[in-house]
């Protein structure tokens, strides 16, 4: 069953409720319950971030390479290249998101206006 | 009454107070950025204004939104859904684990801290480790209630405008918005980043997650997730031997 699969009005917001709210609050609920039970610096602990780490950054991935709506009209050199300078410039402003993301938005808006 | 008891009072809604105005920072509104890159990803899968109000409101947490809207416009079915999501989201268990114990004071009851836990996410979690110590101890679930609900009802806010004006924007602006999701996450991923064993996990997910969007579109964030995760935890071992040696 996906989310446009049924022609119920609340399929879908029972598909965020289990597929969403659920699969996310778990998380957080978990982590009251163990606070002070378990390390944060416990070697599960550092693998479970490893994955979801790894799994976000994948996401992204797909964000810049497969994109969606208008951003699909760009070029893919395009997009990696306001991305990868984006994240240059964060690094070098001493880890300041806002010169990241500025940078890469600038970036894209001026290609697209240079038709790259 | 005694007059202790408003001034308790007065002073829990000050608290409060101030716990708002933390939400309206410069992370604050990096976050609101976010969320008007991710109205314009959930209107393009094809999600509706009310849904993504209730997405927003429910989840509340980035990450797990955009897997999900992933999720949906893949036509995943709910389980294979539901799998990519909670794997995403299991980074909220360490980072609820480190807030918990600073927001436990003397007789905060433990129901509290449950409704609460739902608020932390990135942003308001750094905002709330870094701005915490400077609140008195049984105002800190007071102020965070103040900082979460804030940032929850803004943004719940911003996507419902969003999805109301995104149909009259330029397609260079949407093309702009639509690239806020990603750079706000790999900056904020980045910087959150606790060992080195994460950065690794970053690079690898990033290239890993496109490979298999082509090899396996299905299950392509949750081989990912499993495949950048385990290497990057085997090399920090790896690295933790050689240390050693």
């Amino acid at each position: 069953m996906s989310y446009f699969s049924s022609g119920a009005w609340w399929w879908p917001y029972l598909f965020i409720l289990v597929a969403g709210f659920a699969a996310t609050d778990i998380w957080r609920f978990l982590g009251v319950y163990l606070s002070g039970k378990l390390s944060e610096d416990s070697d599960l602990l550092v693998l479970v971030r490893t994955m979801a780490t790894a799994l976000v950054a994948a996401v992204i991935g797909n964000l810049i390479v497969f994109p969606g709506g208008a951003l699909a009209h760009t070029s893919l050199g395009l997009r990696i290249a306001a991305a990868a300078l984006g994240f240059v410039a964060y690094l070098v402003a001493g880890k300041r998101m806002v010169v990241g993301i500025a940078t890469a938005e600038f970036l894209l808006l001026a290609g697209l206006c240079l038709n790259f | 009454m005694s007059t202790w008891t408003s001034d308790a009072t007065a002073l829990r809604s000050i608290w409060f107070l101030r716990g708002v105005r933390a939400a309206f920072s410069l992370p604050g509104l990096i976050l609101v950025s976010s969320f008007i890159g991710f109205a314009a990803l959930a209107k393009d899968a094809g999600v509706t204004a009310t849904q993504a109000a209730f997405m927003t409101g429910t989840v509340w947490a980035l990450p797990s939104m955009v897997v999900l809207v992933g999720a949906i416009a893949s036509g995943a079915a709910l389980p294979a859904a539901i799998l990519a999501v909670t794997l995403s989201a299991i980074r909220l268990m360490p980072m609820v684990m480190a807030l918990a114990p600073e927001m436990r004071a003397g007789k905060t009851r433990q129901c509290v801290l449950y409704l609460l836990a739902h608020f932390v996410a990135v942003t308001s979690w750094v905002l709330a480790m870094e701005r915490l110590k400077r609140v008195p101890p049984h105002m800190r679930t007071t102020y965070y209630a103040g900082l979460g609900g804030t940032l929850v009802t803004t943004n719940v806010i911003v996507v419902t405008v969003v999805y109301a004006v995104a149909d009259a924007l330029p397609s260079a602006v949407s093309a702009a918005l639509l690239m806020l999701t990603p750079m706000y996450f790999l900056t904020s991923l980045w910087g959150s980043a606790r060992e080195r064993a994460g950065h690794v996990a970053m690079v690898l997910g990033l290239v890993l997650g496109p490979v298999f969007h082509i090899v396996l579109p299905q299950i392509d964030l949750l081989v990912a997730g499993l495949i950048g995760g385990t290497v990057a935890y085997g090399s920090q071992l790896w690295r933790r031997k050689v240390r050693a040696a």
